[in-house]
This record gives structure tokens, sequence and C-alpha cells, in this order.
């Protein structure tokens, strides 16, 4: 290679390790900011500022979700399978709002650890499956908990 | 090699070849694009929880694809427009930055379309949805930058380092749903992993995205052409060409 070329591509390749370097710092330094929620875990150390509006977010955890029947008032627990954080939020909640799916909330921790929200998202995650599968798959889980649930109970004396 | 890299470098040349590629770019790139469009949006199946809305994915996963391709072959033609000072380098990044910018519009327009219905919300500002932004404001940046430097070799020279110092922007969008929280999913398709889909869409998917690459070389071949001609427009074969086809 000719060397002015030589030179100008170490030139080049030096401007891209720097930018790159500097970007790479920043983010670093900002990754809280850049983090779009507190997870659960997160909360329950107590790195998340209390009464001061946050997003949290997780799974909704399996048998969590209670209604109030006579409002939109609605609780559940928000997880990340280490650690879980309950929630509390009155409104319309996302079509895909459900338990097992992912939610990122937007609202105050009061002093009890309890999260309330004014805002609730669902969060998508990257599977998608067309409903048969999806029926057969609950079908043949199904299946298996009815199976272990008898045999618990077999196990069980009064 | 070095000659193959060189003969590149005549607009001339490559204004022959790319008149005798538009063709099957096109046709071949719009059958594809026309089969995976009709077959994901007609008969592939419901996701289990979104329903038809997910088959939006159809262009919103293509666009958002190509929008960060190209802004890579940018980069790329950028290092040689700095290194070896060829002229149709600079002629490539000028033709596709307006495709480009239009091409990240429309992911995030598609993008939002879909997350008002299945997140709830048009618009966060979380890392991945930010980080495209910031692509679409790099685009508009090069154009400006672009048009703003009359000079042709200083304008080049500017417009090169912009698009090499944005380019770090194509990790960040890449790997910004694995390193910090966000609330747009992680990908679906990996290049070690089977992708977590199942056959009967991610195949009209493929073949959507594989349609809107060629689509888009043809698109490149033909804005080149013309950026060459208004560039070249005083040499001799220009005229000789100009003056064939006028007759």
């Amino acid at each position: 290679m000719h060397p002015i070329r030589k030179k100008r591509l170490t030139i080049v390749l030096f401007l891209l390790a720097g930018v790159s370097v500097a970007v790479g710092l920043t983010t670093y330094a900002l990754r809280q900011n850049i983090n779009l929620f507190y997870d659960p875990s997160q909360i329950a150390e107590g790195e998340a500022p209390v009464d001061v509006r946050i997003r949290a977010g997780g799974m909704v955890e399996e048998g969590s979700v209670r209604r109030d029947p006579e409002s939109l008032r609605v609780e559940f627990k928000v997880t990340d399978f280490t650690s879980s954080v309950l929630m509390e939020y009155t409104g319309i909640l996302p079509d895909l709002f459900a338990e097992g799916q992912g939610v990122v909330a937007m609202g105050r921790l009061d002093g009890q650890g309890r999260f309330v929200a004014d805002q609730v998202l669902a969060k998508h995650d990257e599977n998608y499956m067309s409903p048969e599968v999806n029926e057969a798959l609950e079908k043949a889980a199904g299946k298996r908990a009815a199976m272990s649930g008898a045999e618990s109970e077999s196990a069980v004396s009064y | 090699m070095w000659q193959i890299f060189h003969k590149l470098g005549s607009p001339k040349w490559f204004f022959g070849i790319a008149s005798k590629l538009m063709p099957w770019l096109l046709w071949v790139g719009l059958s594809l694009l026309a089969a995976g469009i009709v077959w994901g949006l007609g008969f592939a199946p419901k996701d289990y929880l979104q329903g038809n809305s997910y088959r939006i994915i159809f262009i919103h996963v293509p666009a958002a694809l190509l929008a960060q391709s190209v802004y890579m072959m940018m980069a790329v033609a950028g290092l040689v427009t700095l290194v070896w000072r060829m002229k149709l380098a600079d002629v490539f990044v000028r033709a596709v930055a307006p495709v480009g910018a239009i091409l990240t519009f429309l992911a995030l327009f598609t993008g939002a379309v879909w997350g008002k219905p299945t997140w709830g919300t048009w618009w966060i500002w979380d890392a991945r949805l930010t980080s495209m932004l910031i692509l679409l404001f790099l685009y508009f940046g090069v154009m400006a930058l672009g048009a703003a430097i009359s000079d042709e070799k200083s304008s080049a020279r500017a417009v090169a380092v912009l698009v090499l110092v944005g380019v770090v922007n194509i990790p960040i969008i890449k790997y910004s749903v694995e390193w910090w929280n966000t609330l747009h999913q992680p990908a679906t398709f990996k290049l070690t992993e089977k992708p977590s889909m199942p056959a009967e869409m991610w195949v009209p998917l493929l073949l959507s995205v594989l349609g809107l690459y060629l689509i888009f070389g043809w698109l490149a071949c033909l804005r080149m052409q013309t950026e060459i001609l208004v560039r070249e427009g005083r040499t001799r074969w220009v005229k000789e060409l100009v003056q064939a086809r006028g007759n």
C-alpha cells in the first residue's frame, strides 16, 4: 500500500478507536440512566430511590394478580425470579398484560416497598408462536400439572 | 486484486456494470418482497399472544435491518473516501443517505404503530428506540453536511468523517437490548441459535428482508448513476452516452 494511504488509514483507525472509547466510557458512566427501569432485585437492595418517579419492570408473578371488584384497582407482584415487588395500579391495563408476561411500570416506591404505578406498559418478549402450538403446549403443561397435582395430593395426609 | 479495486473507482466502468445489474436486482427483489409480504400478511399464522398485530414485523424488521446495513455500507465507503480518495465511494454515500433515512423513519413509524396496542405507548425513551432516532438524525446530518459544503473534495471528506464517527451508534443499536433494560424485546434472530419463531413466520420474513436488500441495491445503482451523470457531465463518455440515448 502507498505510504500516504497507510498513514491516512492509521489516522482513520485512531479516530474510530478514540470515538469508540469515548462513547463507551460515556454510556458506561450513564448506564443507570440508560437503563429504562429498575428490576425487583435492585429495589430489594435499596438501589431505587423512594418517593421519586421511577420505572420498575419484570415478570408478573403467576397467581399474584388481584383485582378490586369495585374499581379498576389492581394489585400484582412483579418478579425477576430472585426478588419481587408488590405493585398497585388503578386504570386500564394493556391487552398483553397477563400473569407470566413482562411489564414496565412508571410510578413511585412508597416507604413500605410497595410500588404505586400510574402507568403500566406491557413488555413483549422475543418469542412468537402460532395459537395452535401454544394451545398444544398449554394442554401438555396442564396434563403434567394435573398429574403432579394428583401425586402431591395423595402424598399429603390430613 | 488492486486492479479490480481501481477499476471499481472508475465511474464509467461502474455505470456500465450497474446498467446490466439493475433489471435483475429490481425484478428478483420485487418478487421476493411481494412473496414475503403476501405470505406474511395473508397466510402466516397469527401470534398466540398478539394476534394479527405482530404482522407489522414483515415491514418493521426488514426496514430496521436495512437501515443499519445501509449505514455500515456508508461507513465502509467513507473509509474508502478518506484513505483512497475514490470518487465513487462518495457518490455512493450521497446516493444512499436519503434512502437510509427513509428506512429508519419507516422502522420507527411501524414500531410506534405496533407499540401502541402492544406496549400501550407510541414512544418510550429506551435505549433501542433512542439509538434508532439518533441514527435518523445521523442520516439527516450526513445529508445536510454534504449539501452545505460546495467544494466537492472537502465536502466528500467532511461527510466521510461524520459517517465514520457516527458508526459507533450501530453496535449500540444492535446491543442496546442486551446491555441495558429496555422495553423493546431482544432479537428474535441470532446467528448462533434457532429463531424463537416458527418457520411459517420466519421464512416469509426472510424473503421480504432479502427482497428489500435487492431493491435497495437497484435503488442505490439508479441514484448513483444519476449522481455520476451530474458530476461527470463534462466528460466525453457522458456526452456520447447522452447523445446515443437521445437519438
